[in-house]
């Protein structure tokens, strides 16, 4: 009964970070049609910098994302507001800006991970905070905290979305950007806020993973995958379902690594192909 | 675009592609070493390129699963190599490949769009996690070392299977698959309607572009030695093959080939002046590339060309003009 309670308990937290990257995801290709192959490598960086931040001047990795988040907020913006805008304008159709959005965050990928390699090198890191388990159950006091900042940013996300004028203004996006572009909405900076706020979470999740699981120059790949896995899980585009897709696929991952730690990306996969041809348009998909 | 006539430019391209042909082949006679070995990775890419245009050219699904069927070939190549004739081993790949796509395509060609070209990317993925897992698990190894074979064969072999792959893409093209291709990307109900068994025929046209993609790999694998999943199902596998087919133009077949020797050419280049930041670099260029040449390399040359005939056009209505 105990290992059951640990694999909720331990799932339901690294759901949290799941479902922080995902949502990210979801948001990008949800509103900017981008499926951004890169969007791990933000997680990297936002993960790195609070390494950074943490080994030079000992900054706490929670303070960090103060930091952390802005400064990748500001470079989804100018990604977009430079690549993928030029893109959508010169692209005939959405099909076609879809395949050479998706290219052109192929070739992000590369970008970020080798000017990371050439900073940091390929060595794995880990930020050593709040290490010491709670009393009762083995669960590590830093992956609580993290869930705890899940929870306040996915909230405030939330309210964002649901009460603010900009929020309407990017629901109003996702569903038919050209009305929405009638109605007065300045499409071009929503969908640049969206990119910079879907690589911001990236970011966040990357200042929360540094201090639970070692980091590497190469990491970015596989959140990736899992990102789009969970994206799909839930239904292309809604944040909801990213956030309960990403708690499954947390749990999933805890399940099998109890019994083999190696299988849990072949887990991840077989959950994905069952998902896409029961139901290919997600849990919340409509 | 698809009429049979022989126009002008159909004679042009057709006679550019013997010379070409003529002189990739007597080429390992006169010319050793690099030149073979760079030949050889450019058919390498204009293989994979080609038969990805095959499937996802016209019907507008985006397949990223090349790497998946190209490392299906590094390591039937590892496996069969020695214990039978290299020829017979780049057969085997080509034949193990097209199954797995059959298998694949049935299951997931019911998924449109960008859900398939998600299913596709995790696809080499997951090859790639449960050959790492057979490894590890059962034997005990991580890599494997491949029987090798000589620069002139390998290219010889690479040249053979280039043509195979030209011959399939033209045939599928002027066959009416490759009409009812046409019409799935078009509108994929529509082709339904008009009486094309629609699942039957991407399944099978995409497994038959998987065949050359395996044949690749297998090639590519004895020039290694030694490989390793993360070589074989490198995801660079996947996405370079569309790049080069956007950057060649999509339109006809020699766009693709031009495409894929354009950048092998770059990477080669900038593999050798800066080893260390030749990803970067390549990744800068691809994004630059797809900003600045969205449409190919022939779309540019056709909008240079458009606006030199609209120009001259344009001047001598005006000088018919002038007088009136």
């Amino acid at each position: 009964m105990a290992a059951v309670r640990d694999i909720i308990i331990t799932g339901l937290l690294l759901g949290g970070i799941f479902a922080l990257v995902s949502v990210g995801l979801s948001l990008q290709y949800g509103v900017g049609r981008v499926l951004n192959v890169a969007h791990g490598e933000f997680i990297m960086i936002g993960a790195f910098v609070t390494f950074w931040l943490f080994s030079s001047i000992n900054l706490n990795p929670i303070v960090s994302i103060v930091i952390t988040a802005p400064l990748i907020f500001v470079i989804g913006w100018l990604l977009h507001a430079t690549l993928f805008r030029r893109l959508m304008h010169n692209a005939p159709n959405l099909d076609v800006f879809e395949g050479q959005s998706m290219l052109a965050a192929f070739g992000l990928l590369y970008v970020a991970q080798n000017i990371a390699r050439i900073i940091w090198g390929s060595q794995t890191y880990q930020v050593n905070y709040m290490n010491t388990t709670v009393t009762g159950a083995q669960i590590p006091l830093n992956r609580l905290v993290a869930l705890a900042v899940v929870i306040v940013v996915g909230v405030a996300f939330y309210l964002f979305l649901a009460r603010t004028r900009m929020g309407k203004a990017i629901r109003s996006s996702a569903q038919d950007p050209t009305t929405a572009g009638l109605m007065g909405v300045d499409i071009n900076s929503v969908l640049a806020i969206c990119f910079g706020l879907g690589l911001a979470m990236a970011g966040i999740a990357g200042s929360l993973i540094s201090f639970v699981y070692p980091i590497q120059t190469s990491m970015g790949l596989q959140y990736t995958v899992i990102a789009m896995i969970v994206v799909v899980l839930g239904g292309l585009g809604s944040i909801t379902g990213a956030m309960i897709g990403g708690v499954i696929l947390g749990i999933v991952s805890q399940l099998v690594t109890h019994f083999q730690p190696t299988w849990t990306m072949i887990a991840y996969y077989v959950v994905f192909v069952v998902l896409l041809l029961a139901r290919p348009k997600g849990i919340m998909g409509k | 675009m698809n009429t049979n006539r022989l126009t002008p430019a159909r004679w042009f391209s057709g006679g550019l592609l013997l010379v070409v042909f003529v002189v990739l082949a007597l080429l390992p006679q006169y010319n050793h070493g690099y030149t073979v070995t760079l030949l050889t990775d450019i058919l390498r890419y204009a293989i994979l390129t080609l038969a990805w245009m095959i499937f996802s050219g016209p019907t507008n699904y985006m397949s990223l699963a090349t790497a998946a069927f190209y490392g299906i070939g590094f390591y039937i190549a590892a496996i069969a190599n020695g214990p039978v004739p290299f020829a017979v081993a780049i057969i085997i790949a080509g034949l193990v490949s097209f199954v797995v796509a059959l298998l694949v395509g049935a299951l997931t060609l019911r998924l449109r769009g960008v859900y398939f070209c998600i299913f596709t990317f995790a696809l080499t993925l997951l090859i790639q996690n449960v050959v790492l897992e057979v490894e590890r698990v059962v034997t005990h190894t991580r890599g494997r070392f491949v029987e090798a074979e000589t620069t002139e064969v390998a290219y010889y072999a690479m040249f053979i299977v280039a043509i195979f792959t030209i011959a399939m893409a033209v045939l599928i093209r002027r066959s009416r698959y490759g009409l009812a291709l046409q019409s799935i990307g078009e509108h994929e109900e529509a082709a339904a309607h008009s009486g094309i068994n629609v699942v039957r025929t991407k399944v099978l046209v995409f497994a038959a572009s998987a065949m050359p993609m395996a044949m690749a790999g297998a090639i590519i694998a004895t020039q290694r030695t030694y490989i390793d999943p993360g070589i074989a199902f490198s995801l660079q596998s996947s996405f370079l093959p569309v790049l080069m087919a956007l950057f060649g133009g999509m339109s006809n077949l020699v766009g693709p080939i031009i495409g894929a020797a354009v950048f092998t050419y770059i990477g080669e280049l900038l593999l050798t002046e800066f080893p260390d930041l030749y990803m970067l670099i390549f990744g800068v260029v691809l994004i630059l590339a797809i900003l600045f040449m969205p449409n190919g390399i022939v779309g540019l040359a056709q909008t240079v060309w458009t606006k030199i005939r609209g120009s001259r056009r344009s001047a001598a209505e005006g000088g018919r003009r002038a007088p009136a």
